[in-house]
């Protein structure tokens, strides 16, 4: 059932104008706000345990089982504290900084699915959306940093500037070497084929998309300003970084955001590489796909399980990582990622182009059986993940070098 | 400590040998040895020292009210990194009306701070330092609290002291 | 800004960027203390820093002159409140040195002291490495450090009271003698602790991140480090193999098998934060053997001169004495009446001349840099100030 049933289902045959737009909005607005919420006091939650448990602590135990309400605890207080503005800011901008940081994410979650017929607005260009709504946040950050009347959050917020604006080419190069693959922009079609076994999702779907997945993701970390990219909010050099003069509700709003955020990335992770709804196990997709509510259902657990997997590897990277310097990161991101984004784009096309994947096609005209990439993805992924695990390995043996030189005799 | 380093008496002995009277007073062969000199023999033992005997480190200058009309003493301790850190010291003694020393801030670079904070918290002026202002205590502090017959104010910017 | 022509092109030589004056300020969460450093920036590029020293300033020189030499051994522990065993000794080594030959410290005495001297600045150490972790932003190895830093500051509790200010080595000895049960503790430790270090290795040593961040960053030249006093792992990161415990032997440290590491650019450059990072590390290490030896080999007997009574009264005199503290050479200028109180005593204190170094080495640095630079200084602010 979509939005105009349910609104028209509301209000009545033939509501007016003004009454159907805000029947519409408030049928978008509202489950979203709901999971935003929910998906902020779990990641928090989340994070929190997480970094206590690999810090060798516990993290919040006292409020609720294993600390589960603290979050909530901690958004009264924060919507309990005096709002400071501080002397000189620039009042509007000050206010509407959090707003517009906010609304960038809350408006991505239109085109974010949840299951096969849970989307609010199934776009055809829904990927094209994603890449020009994020941006949104940009913006906020910016004003942030402006508009506190204070050189350290001016700090943080030009660092931002920079380093968002400068990571969304690797990630709008990932986005087109999945539109490419995919032959559509649409946020549904691009799950679609990925439907079938494990080995038909988009990070095997030939040797270059392992590498555009790894790209994307760190795209993705510097896009939501985690660490180890987290220079704009550097905790130890400038206090808080753009959101310093930020407190109570406020803050709570930046707060809302970056988690939003994580979660946005990652659910696209999930819908561009990891099949979306679909668990990779074809009998059991095609078992539900009868029934449309347990499709629903079982594609609502997938695709939210594969995201909070994919926000935990984000905090895992979070708590074991230094922080990169401006520098670095633009090197990083200029003479590297976007070497890397433009190869796997050629790749992905070429391979597109070339390689023939049998001619048997599916119901929607897809490819049926993609062996070849299959195979050959597989590899590298299988590559990628062992040849680097025994790189770093030996980067880390050979401390024993240390342990004898440079003594004075 | 009764025992002398043979590498303080080597330098000693080098120091007499081109400053000859200027080393008004030395001693070797207590637990703390020691030459000592006029101020204006200062910037030239200085550099004779690191240029010479190889004392590239100028440890710590302490500054010391002698009190009862004895005025004021600079006690610099020099010491030699490459000569594993063999060190003397030199003392110098000022009047109270007229407590001024030459600056080997142009010698020993670290002799800046020192020099700044002798200043401070003595009253030793030193000629010839290109910034010589307040480093511990506030920068509007009046008197200099190491000397014997410093009070504290009684109020700093409206606080009460309560010092007893 | 050139001329007034509509069609004259402006000059690029002529626009000026402006120069940024940034208040590191006595609070702040790198600068490891109350130091406020004033930075003139290009952006993100500092063109000069100047430190303001003094935020903590609490007349300590002063305060020795009216209390008894006892209770200024108080006072010394607040100094460089992270290796105050240090601090304590260091005090208490030119009261002795104004005794003359006629002091003889008794030998448990001295073990003692060296043990818990080195376990003092692995405690310190520890906190210097997870500290400069996270202000390069990895906040785990900082939790790991100080779990390790609480079993020594247990150990300590046990030996004389107190987690942070012992005030424990007393002019003639220490001031309470230790039994069995605390040298099994030390023991257990040194078993326990080498494969720790092993673990900061693996997480920050090598991590390609951490070492970009600190490799060729703040490079200090063996000359200006010596031109400015700087001593201490300071020193030794720049490759000068100076060490008070080899070169002027002070208390037992002779009998004792211990390398001291220095710095070679082994990532970077000769002199960077790396180096300096690196050989605090490996004096880690160091420390926890000579621990071990002292450990083994400390004899029974008594704790404290007899010479020196009840109230101390040093004779007549001056004098000036230094050890190898965590942060280089704390040195204690000491005059004294022949009175309980002493005349004048004087501090020379590591971190004063770690930090002044600072305008010299981070010209054209980043301020992200900068921070890294003052991290690796290692300086604790009770001591710059006193």
């Amino acid at each position: 059932m979509d939005t105009q049933t349910l609104v028209q289902w509301v209000l009545g045959e033939n509501p007016g104008f003004w009454p159907q737009l805000i029947g519409v909005v408030a049928a978008w607005a509202l489950p979203i706000t709901v999971w935003v919420s929910l998906v902020g006091l779990i990641s928090i939650w989340l994070e929190r345990k997480i970094s206590a448990h690999i810090q060798c602590r516990l993290g919040p135990m006292e409020v609720g089982p294993h600390g589960a309400l603290q979050t909530i605890a901690d958004g009264v207080k924060l919507l309990a504290k005096e709002d400071i503005i501080p002397d000189g800011a620039d009042r509007f901008l000050f206010a509407l900084a959090p707003i517009l940081a906010f609304a960038g994410t809350f408006v991505s979650f239109a085109v974010i699915p949840f299951g096969p017929d849970l989307i609010i607005a199934d776009l055809d260009a829904g990927l094209y959306f994603l890449a020009a709504v994020g941006s949104l946040e940009a913006i906020g950050v910016i004003a942030a940093g402006w508009a506190s009347n204070n050189k350290w959050s001016l700090f943080g917020s030009v660092r931002a500037a920079t380093q968002v604006v400068s990571y969304e080419i690797p990630m709008g190069l990932a986005f087109v070497t999945v539109a490419v693959v995919a032959g559509t922009l649409s946020i549904t079609g691009i799950v679609e084929q990925q439907s079938g076994m494990i080995w038909n999702w988009y990070l095997f779907r030939n040797p270059v998309m392992p590498i555009a997945f790894i790209s994307y993701y760190i795209a993705s970390l510097a896009e939501c300003k985690r660490a180890p990219f987290d220079l704009p909010e550097a905790e130890s050099e400038l206090v808080s970084g753009f959101h310093t003069e930020y407190s109570g509700m406020r803050f709570a709003i930046f707060f809302l955001a970056e988690y939003a955020a994580m979660y946005v990335v990652s659910a696209l992770a999930s819908v561009m590489f990891l099949g979306g709804w679909y668990t990779g196990i074809a009998p059991l997709d095609r078992a539900v796909a009868e029934s449309g509510l347990w499709a629903n259902a079982l594609g609502a657990l997938v695709i939210i399980t594969k995201s909070f997997a994919l926000i935990f590897v984000q905090m895992w990277l979070r708590w074991t990582l230094p922080r990169i310097r401006l520098d670095q990161m633009m090197t990083l991101c200029l003479k590297v990622m976007v070497p890397i984004g433009m190869f796997t784009l050629v790749i992905a096309a070429l391979w597109q182009a070339l390689v023939p994947e049998g001619a048997a096609l599916d119901a929607a005209g897809h490819p049926a059986h993609p062996v070849v990439g299959s195979v050959t993805g597989m590899l590298v992924f299988v590559f990628l993940i062992v040849g680097g695990s025994m790189w770093v390995r030996s980067t880390i043996r050979a401390t024993t070098s240390f342990k004898t030189a440079n003594y004075r005799a | 400590m009764a025992q002398v380093n043979p590498a303080v008496t080597a330098l000693a002995a080098a120091v007499d040998k081109a400053f000859g009277a200027k080393i008004t007073e030395r001693d070797l062969n207590g637990i703390e040895p020691f030459l000592r000199c006029e101020p204006a023999t200062w910037p030239e033992l200085a550099r004779f020292l690191k240029d010479r005997c190889g004392m590239d480190m100028l440890a710590c200058l302490s500054g010391i009210d002698r009190g009862k009309g004895q005025g004021l003493e600079a006690v610099y301790n020099v010491e030699s990194c490459a000569a594993q850190r063999t060190g003397i010291s030199i003392r110098i003694r000022v009047p109270l009306d007229n407590p001024v020393i030459p600056s080997v801030e142009s010698v020993w670079r670290t002799a800046d701070w020192h020099e700044r904070e002798c200043w401070d918290l003595v009253g030793i002026r030193f000629e010839g330092h290109h910034n010589l202002v307040r480093i511990l205590c506030a920068e509007d502090w009046e008197g200099h609290p190491l000397r014997k017959d410093y009070k504290s104010p009684d109020r700093y910017h409206g606080i009460k002291n309560n010092v007893v | 800004m050139s001329s007034e022509s509509p069609t004259t092109v402006v000059n690029a030589g002529d626009l000026r960027t402006e120069e940024m004056l940034l208040n590191m300020g006595p609070q702040h969460p790198a600068t490891h203390g109350v130091l406020r450093v004033m930075v003139r920036t290009d952006g993100e590029l500092v063109l000069d820093c100047e430190p303001h020293v003094g935020y903590l300033h609490r007349c300590f020189e002063k305060h020795c002159e009216s209390v008894t030499t006892l209770q200024s051994v108080l006072y010394t522990d607040r100094l460089d409140y992270l290796t105050a065993m240090g601090n304590n000794w260091g005090f208490c080594m030119a009261v002795e040195k104004l005794y003359g030959d006629e002091l003889v410290i008794p030998e448990r005495a001295q073990y003692i002291r060296v043990i818990c001297q080195e376990l003092n600045r692995i405690a310190s150490h520890l906190l210097a490495i997870g500290t400069y972790g996270m202000d390069i932003g990895a906040i785990t190895p900082f939790l790991y450090c100080f779990r390790e830093r609480e079993k020594i500051l247990t150990i300590f509790e046990h030996i004389c009271g107190q987690r942070l200010n012992y005030n424990y080595i007393r002019p003639g000895g220490v001031a309470y003698d230790i039994d069995e049960g605390m040298l099994r503790l030390i023991s257990e430790f040194c078993a326990y602790f080498g494969p720790k270090v092993d673990e900061y290795d693996d997480l920050l040593s090598t991590n390609d991140i951490f070492v970009q961040r600190t490799a060729h960053v703040g490079v200090l030249p063996v000359k200006t480090a010596i031109d400015f006093g700087c001593t201490g792992p300071v020193l030794r990161g720049s490759g000068v193999p100076r060490d008070l415990r080899k070169d002027q032997p002070y208390g037992i440290y002779d009998r004792f098998e211990f390398d001291v590491p220095v710095g070679s650019g082994e990532r970077g450059t000769l002199g960077d934060c790396f180096d300096r990072y690196m050989v605090r590390v490996r004096e880690m290490r160091e420390s926890l053997r000579i621990v071990q030896q002292a450990v083994k080999g400390i004899p029974a007997g008594e704790i404290r001169s007899s010479k020196i009574k009840a109230k101390i009264r040093p004779p007549k005199g001056e004098a000036y004495t230094r050890i190898e503290n965590s942060r280089g050479e704390l040195g204690f200028y000491v005059v004294s009446e022949g009175k309980e109180v002493l005349y004048r005593v004087k501090c020379r204190a590591p971190s004063f001349h770690n930090i002044s170094v600072l305008p010299e080495i981070s010209r054209g640095a980043m301020v992200a840099d900068l921070i890294a630079i003052i991290g690796s200084m290692d300086i604790v602010l009770g001591e710059v100030d006193r």
